[in-house]
């Protein structure tokens, strides 16, 4: 693709996609923010559950272990 | 932005819980609408722009240790914002992608029907998604291609050769519909 080719595809793409310029939301998005922060405080976090499973499954395979676990609890 | 407060950015940046949710709530209110725009720049989707913006600042609320405020916060908003995006156009199918009914070029070109516009479109949504970016910023919103760089956390070499493999692909696309750019 020579340098012409490339200018006629960028003026296709112009005129297929118009450019969006300058754009503002509709709404104050804090709320949303503020609804988001909200749901992942209350969330355990993803490794607090790996944590559970890996404990689940070492208790599964070395069922000595359970009441050294429960010991510590 | 020089002294919107380095105060705030270090609040920020520091995670003091007496400080930082009130100098979050600062920075979210200040660069909101820049996310936005940037984002919907990469998205065409007012609705996923919104949706992504709100996506962006969590991901700067989790990461605000690693902010570094020599970059500056808009730069750094900005390239956690374009991976989000990358992210969400990543999941879509390219058909989900295409606006319902295209808006019309202002300076509408007879020449170019609105066959040929929605088909380059389609075409264009089939590009991964990282050739796409990189051309509709920087030859559809004509975003400077350092900014795209920073962005995109590439040099800016690798922005004009994305570029330019992005609408080699459009064009060999469209040659494959019989439709000669």
């Amino acid at each position: 693709m020579n340098a012409h080719d490339e200018e006629r595809m960028k003026q296709l793409l112009r005129k297929a996609m118009p450019p969006v310029g300058e754009a503002e939301p509709a709404r104050d998005l804090w709320p949303a923010m503020l609804r988001r922060l909200d749901a992942k405080a209350d969330a355990p976090p993803w490794f607090d559950w790996a944590l559970l499973g890996g404990l689940v499954v070492f208790a599964a395979f070395f069922p000595a272990s359970i009441p050294v676990f429960l010991y510590y609890l | 932005m020089p002294n919107e407060g380095s105060n705030v950015l270090d609040q920020f940046r520091q995670g003091n819980p007496e400080t930082f949710e009130d100098a979050f709530e600062t920075l979210f209110r200040l660069h909101q609408r820049v996310v936005y725009g940037w984002l919907l720049r990469i998205v065409r989707n007012p609705a996923a722009a919104e949706d992504l913006t709100v996506e962006t600042f969590w991901r700067i609320y989790r990461a605000h240790a690693r902010f570094q405020p020599s970059r500056g916060f808009e730069a750094w908003a900005r390239t956690i914002a374009t991976h989000a995006a990358l992210d969400w156009l990543r999941r879509q199918r390219p058909e989900d992608e295409l606006p319902a009914e295209l808006p019309a070029a202002a300076n509408a070109d007879p020449a170019v029907s609105d066959e040929i516009r929605r088909k380059t479109a389609l075409a264009f949504g089939r590009l991964p998604p990282r050739l796409r970016i990189a051309a509709l910023l920087a030859v559809v919103e004509e975003q400077p291609h350092k900014e795209i760089a920073a962005a995109l956390g590439i040099s800016v070499a690798a922005v004009k050769l994305r570029v330019f493999r992005a609408l080699r692909l459009l064009r060999k696309d469209l040659q494959q519909q019989g439709i000669t750019p």
